[in-house]
């Protein structure tokens, strides 16, 4: 199968195009950001950037309904900020402090919102993938026709929880969309070097399941696919499987020596492939937006991003007796 | 205003680096995303890169300049309309996050304890867990579970049971007979042999909002499915700061069953109730495995419930109530006595039980506490019991090291240190894996012979 890729009419509207882009925006100035307090300390431990793959959370949350649940790994704060979470509280609890999702006691792998469905952030690679199915079956159960969205990356596809998970989602039927963001890395080790048959999506034929790969870098693309594999879920077929091929242009983590791949590879994918700049074209290309226009965007994006590092910067660290709350709940 | 670039943090340990590299020189336009330095940290050799666009104003370090510390300024940037004489005086080094770093904690540690000196602690008594006079009824432990999740399931229709051969063919160990039939297929799931899978999907599902029993086939399969056991039941609470409690109680029979060898016989308790954010419970008679089972599934934390073969068909008398329920987290005495506290739960009651009925023989007065739950540990009660008699002997199958009988030790050296007037001796199985041979297998486990040995070694008899 063929990846797909945006139709070359688009079927979007410039308001979608202009929410898109800001969406895109938010989590690249977000993250950027991020990196920058990570170097100055205010941010500590392992820290995971989602530049370059923004158009797979937004794409998808435009194709989810209120009540539709997401679970993923680490590299989580660009599906927190796509769900609608707090840049304020995701920033805060990047940096330790009281005003963060989990009162600081998360920290960047391990952050949650019920209000927003967001069931974590989880930092064992695959362990995420049961949990998912499991939001499904619960769904399932209840019979309120919600999808649960469940990402993970090309590393964890590896990982054999996934493949008793296929099984069991595609035995019960649960409304389960698995994500595959695809950035060709498993921390440093190409998919090349890990993974037996390169087409990931492919996996689900031997349970049963459909997937197809996705131009991740493509946020129309996305939104069309996640809007097919969700219609699939709700009508009671049972589980999807979309591979996003996409690219991280940062490194794994914050201490990543970037040796197993070259600048240039980088430096291509920026220039000929960013999911925003793509759709900065479409906005001025079709005149749906003047240069002017988009400046302002940038300019508030800009200023939602250094509200949310001072936020963070000034919000305090936890009251020592946090140290002891949240351990089990009263009986 | 000019902007300084500082010396950044590249790992969760770096201090200082070496400026190895400027890829940029004054003058020049960056945008976010180009690479201005390449830095060395104690590890690797790493791209520093820009977060945002503008101009290099000034190079403030050299480069091959070795011993840069994090947040050093190493050069500034200017905004669009500003010029390199804009630049003043090097603002100071923003600050880090240590600097707000505080004392160590102050509050209350649950296992720490009050000095030595602590006044003695009112004793409890051997009073049952239901109302005097209330009708008793014969039953096995497989009956009293069966009815415990059967009664729940009917109160809560959250409730379901999943796991391998719970529904058709009636529960491997026939722990899950008949709840099929009354059930159905939603509520009684027969899951593949896939242990890690579907203790995942299981605490997937307690998320939302379902209370899942999951019955691992025994616990020896469950190592399998710890990952989700610890990182993703246990922790979720306090990941969360408070958003997301996982309501599950996994369940099954847990160590020696009868000639299965190694792989097959291990008592887990010592391994899970370690965990902070669990609850582990070890049950021995039948109303205890009934009351606490209806405990666990109510508990709105996950609940590691560690039942054993040999139990399942042993009868006890159960109190006849509609709703009868036992507190996690309080020990029973099971037999009063003055002359030595022997501390045990589960199977190990079973030595426990018969040594004190064969010591009074000779004149030995035991106590003994079945202290049903491991985490959290009813230390109260252990410790008044300590208090009166001055000796203690714990008895369990599991492993010798780090044994809930060390912890008890350790436990009773804080709290009751002045009372004792023998050290306290740890019955457990022995350091080897289970061997197969009948003969070796017995000498593996611990037995009423050596807990006796034990109470006249701390009694010196």
């Amino acid at each position: 199968m063929a990846t797909r890729k945006t139709p070359a009419k688009p079927n979007v509207s410039a308001d979608e195009l202009k929410q898109y882009y800001r969406d895109m925006l938010l989590i690249r100035r977000f993250e950027e950001k991020a990196g920058q307090l990570y170097g100055m300390g205010l941010i500590g431990g392992f820290c995971h950037l989602y530049i370059g793959q923004e158009a797979v959370v937004v794409g998808l949350e435009a194709a989810a309904e209120e009540g539709d649940k997401r679970v993923t790994t680490y590299r989580d704060h660009g599906h927190m900020l796509a769900c609608g979470m707090d840049p304020d509280g995701v920033m805060a609890e990047l940096t330790g402090r009281e005003g963060g999702y989990s009162r600081g006691k998360g920290g960047s792998m391990h952050m949650f919102s019920k209000e927003k469905h967001f069931y974590g952030g989880h930092g064992i690679v695959g362990a995420n993938v049961p949990l998912g199915a499991g939001l499904a079956l619960a769904d399932q159960y209840k019979g309120n026709n919600r999808v649960t969205f469940t990402y993970f990356g090309d590393g964890a596809a590896n990982q054999g929880q996934v493949y008793e998970t296929f099984n069991m989602a595609a035995l019960w039927k649960l409304p389960v969309i698995f994500v595959i963001e695809n950035n060709k890395y498993a921390m440093g080790t190409s998919q090349q070097r890990s993974t037996s048959s390169p087409d990931i999506y492919h996996r689900g034929e031997a349970f049963g399941i459909p997937g197809e790969a996705v131009d991740g870098m493509d946020v129309l693309a996305v939104r069309d696919a996640g809007k097919k594999a969700v219609d699939h879920c709700r009508a009671g077929k049972g589980p999807y499987i979309l591979e996003l091929m996409t690219y991280r242009y940062r490194g794994h983590s914050m201490s990543d020596p970037a040796k197993y791949r070259t600048r240039e590879e980088v430096q291509k994918m920026r220039d000929e492939k960013d999911c925003i700049e793509h759709v900065r074209d479409l906005l001025l290309d079709g005149k749906h937006a003047s240069e002017e226009d988009l400046k302002a965007i940038d300019k508030e994006i800009k200023a939602v991003v250094n509200g949310a590092a001072e936020f963070a910067k000034q919000s305090p660290e936890p009251a020592v007796e946090e140290l002891w709350t949240d351990i089990v709940l009263e009986a | 205003m000019p902007t300084e670039i500082l010396m950044p943090a590249l790992s969760p340990t770096m201090e200082e680096g070496t400026l190895a590299k400027w890829l940029v020189k004054e003058g020049d336009d960056v945008k976010s995303g180009d690479i201005l330095a390449e830095i060395e940290t104690d590890k690797a050799t790493m791209e520093f890169e820009a977060v945002d666009e503008g101009t290099i104003g000034k190079i403030l370090i050299d480069e091959g300049t070795e011993g840069v510390k994090v947040n050093t300024p190493n050069a500034v940037m200017l905004e669009e309309g500003e010029s390199a004489d804009d630049i003043g005086e090097t603002h100071a080094t923003p600050q880090g996050g240590d600097e707000q770093k505080q004392e160590a904690h102050s509050a209350p540690d649950p296992v720490s304890a009050p000095p030595p000196s602590a006044p003695a602690q009112v004793a409890q008594t051997m009073e049952p867990d239901w109302p005097a006079g209330t009708e008793m009824k014969k039953m096995t432990v497989r009956e009293a579970i069966n009815t415990a999740m059967a009664e729940e399931m009917r109160n809560d229709d959250t409730v379901f049971i999943m796991g391998e051969e719970v529904a058709e063919y009636q529960g491997a160990y026939k722990i899950t007979q008949g709840l099929l039939d009354e059930f159905g297929t939603k509520r009684v799931i027969d899951t593949p042999i896939t242990e890690h899978g579907f203790a995942g999907i299981g605490v997937g599902a307690s998320w939302g909002g379902l209370k899942p029993i999951v019955e691992f086939m025994t616990w020896n399969f469950a190592m399998q499915a710890i990952d989700q056991i610890i990182n993703s039941a246990a922790k979720t609470l306090y990941m969360s700061g408070g958003q997301m409690g996982s309501p599950i109680v996994f369940r099954g029979p847990n160590g020696a069953a009868a000639r299965v060898g190694a792989q097959h016989s291990q008592d887990y308790a010592a391994w899970y109730a370690s965990i902070p954010g669990l609850k582990v419970v070890q049950p021995y008679s039948a109303a205890d495995a009934k009351g606490l089972l209806k405990s666990a599934i109510r508990d709105p934390n996950p609940v590691i419930f560690l039942e054993n073969e040999i139990l399942y068909g042993k009868s006890f008398e159960v109190p006849v109530l509609e709703d009868f329920t036992i507190p996690i987290g309080k020990a029973r005495i099971a037999r009063e006595g003055t002359d030595v506290t022997i501390v045990s739960f589960g199977i190990g009651m079973t030595y426990a039980l018969e040594a004190a009925e064969k010591l009074a023989e000779d004149g030995i007065d035991a106590e003994v506490i079945d202290l049903r739950t491991m985490r959290p540990i009813d230390y109260d009660t252990v410790v008044a019991s300590v208090q009166k008699t001055n000796r203690c002997v714990t008895v369990e199958e599991g492993f010798p090291v780090c044994s809930i009988g060390n912890h008890i030790s350790a436990i009773l050296m804080q709290r009751a240190f002045d009372w004792l007037d023998a050290p306290v001796i740890n019955c457990t199985g022995k350091d080897v894996p289970m061997p197969y041979a009948a003969n070796l297998e017995k000498l593996a486990l611990t037995s009423t012979a050596e807990v006796m040995d034990a109470v006249k070694q701390v009694t010196y008899r």
